[in-house]
């Protein structure tokens, strides 16, 4: 496998470490971290489409007047608008799973989700 | 050979490192600063890539992920490691998992090729445009937020919809009020 | 925790509340010009105010920014940037800029950019606050409750 797809490569083992987190592991905080992994790896694979060798940072200094140039050497600014909303959502949706670990200690007393059995209504 | 690959494969090098041990150690604590460790790296590898807004929201972001769980973990005492080991469940999700592997390092070979952006034509579509025309059709010198707040505005608006909905069901999920069983009086959260 | 930290904390977060307030002002305000936008402001915002709930303790950063406020930051982030996006039928769609351009790296130069990055750094900023409260909150309740 040559360079230009030995990143992708990587992310994709990442993504596969976050999820054999969530689904062998026993511990409920485990499994949220599991998830935080799961979350970092596909914003990275996002962000890895649209960089260009070589190229600068979609924003335009004052001094570059030049849209041809400036258009040749930018990397891709689609990505990373989405990687942006996905990184705020993503500690939005962790805020949330500790809400319910909390919860679920509280009720139960311990984080070991075989021994939180008894789902009642 | 471009140096930023070197920087960027020895970074994710780090990142992977750091997830398998955040995987494998017993204590939680030791866990939640290893993906902390993971975030700070990817917040890293978002300045060399290019993406200096990336790397802002990333690193404040993965400090407020760190105390929020550092929170949660320090305060609550439990047996972390595993009571039954059970071999043949983490054996049969290794050998899934290594067979996904294959499969899908064979399908990245479709992929075009790191550092060769799609930007235009079937596969990239608008993004050359939006490039060409930025400046002048939003006046905004940040084209990531020409895209995020111009161009792609209603993806923000699905976007601040999600975030609200989780904060309401956070609120939900550890109201006090309701619990009138508790004889004493029930301290609300307000 | 209710009493919060010690003497040396408390004095160095008051200071640096303030440096981060402003810093998180200026990044949401000029997201058009320089890396930043909504998102990354509405965030350091809200982690200077968990500095604020972590170095004082819940009842005084209580007093600081009620609950109150915190909903009402959110509430008005949230309507402000769907009013942006309904005042678009001025020019003829849903979510069109309609604000004049202006002169490029100016700070009134986005036409309703400007306005947008606001309104979500003010939502993000004191959703996520009342959020990491909510739980602190809960918290400090449960362990008043363990002691038999």
């Amino acid at each position: 496998m040559t360079f230009g797809t030995l990143p992708y490569v990587l992310a994709l083992v990442l993504m596969l470490i976050g999820l054999y987190v969530i689904v062998a592991k026993k511990n409920i905080i485990k499994i949220i971290l599991g998830v935080l992994i799961l979350e970092h790896s596909i914003n990275l694979f996002l962000l890895l489409q649209g960089y260009r060798h070589g190229g600068t940072a979609p924003i335009r200094a004052p001094g570059q007047l030049d849209t041809e140039a400036f258009a040749a050497t930018s990397v891709d600014p689609l990505p990373q608008a989405l990687i942006l909303t996905s990184i705020v959502i993503g500690l939005g949706c962790l805020a949330l799973m500790v809400c319910l670990a909390v919860r679920l200690y509280e009720r139960f007393g311990t984080f070991d989700i075989t021994r939180i059995r008894e789902l009642r209504g | 050979m471009d140096p930023v690959l070197w920087v960027l494969l020895a970074l994710m090098a780090f990142m992977i490192i750091g997830s398998l041990i955040a995987a494998e150690t017993d204590d939680l604590l030791s866990a939640v600063v290893c993906v902390g460790a993971v975030g700070a790296g990817l917040a890293i590898i978002d300045l060399f890539l290019g993406a200096p807004d990336l790397a802002i929201t990333q690193i404040v972001v993965e400090t407020l992920s760190v105390v929020i769980l550092i929170r949660v973990v320090l305060t609550r005492k439990d047996e972390t490691h595993e009571t039954h080991k059970d071999t043949l469940l983490v054996g049969g999700v290794l050998l899934t998992l290594g067979v996904f592997l294959v499969i899908g390092a064979w399908a990245m070979t479709a992929l075009h090729p790191f550092g060769e952006p799609l930007l235009a034509g079937e596969g990239g579509g608008v993004a050359s445009d939006y490039l060409a025309r930025g400046l002048a059709e939003t006046g905004a010198a940040n084209y990531v937020t020409a895209v995020l707040l111009d161009y792609r505005a209603y993806d923000t608006l699905g976007e601040a919809t999600v975030i609200f909905v989780s904060i309401i069901g956070a609120y939900v999920i550890l109201r006090q009020k309701g619990r009138l069983h508790h004889a004493g009086g029930n301290e609300s959260h307000r | 925790m209710p009493a919060g930290m010690s003497l040396i904390v408390k004095t160095v977060a008051r200071l640096a509340v303030s440096f981060i307030t402003v810093f998180g002002i200026y990044i949401i305000i000029y997201g058009h010009l320089t890396p930043g936008g909504g998102f990354a402001g509405g965030t350091i915002l809200a982690a200077g105010l968990v500095l604020l709930l972590l170095a004082f303790g819940r009842q005084r950063a209580r007093q600081i920014v009620t609950h109150e406020a915190v909903i009402t930051w959110d509430c008005m982030g949230a309507l402000g940037f769907a009013a942006v996006a309904v005042l678009g039928y001025v020019a003829g769609g849903f979510f069109v800029n309609f604000l004049a351009r202006g002169e490029p790296y100016h700070l009134a130069s986005g036409g309703t950019i400007v306005l947008s990055n606001s309104a979500i750094g003010a939502k993000v900023g004191a959703g996520l606050f009342g959020m990491f409260w909510a739980l602190a909150a809960f918290r400090s309740s449960r362990t008043k409750e363990e002691q038999p």
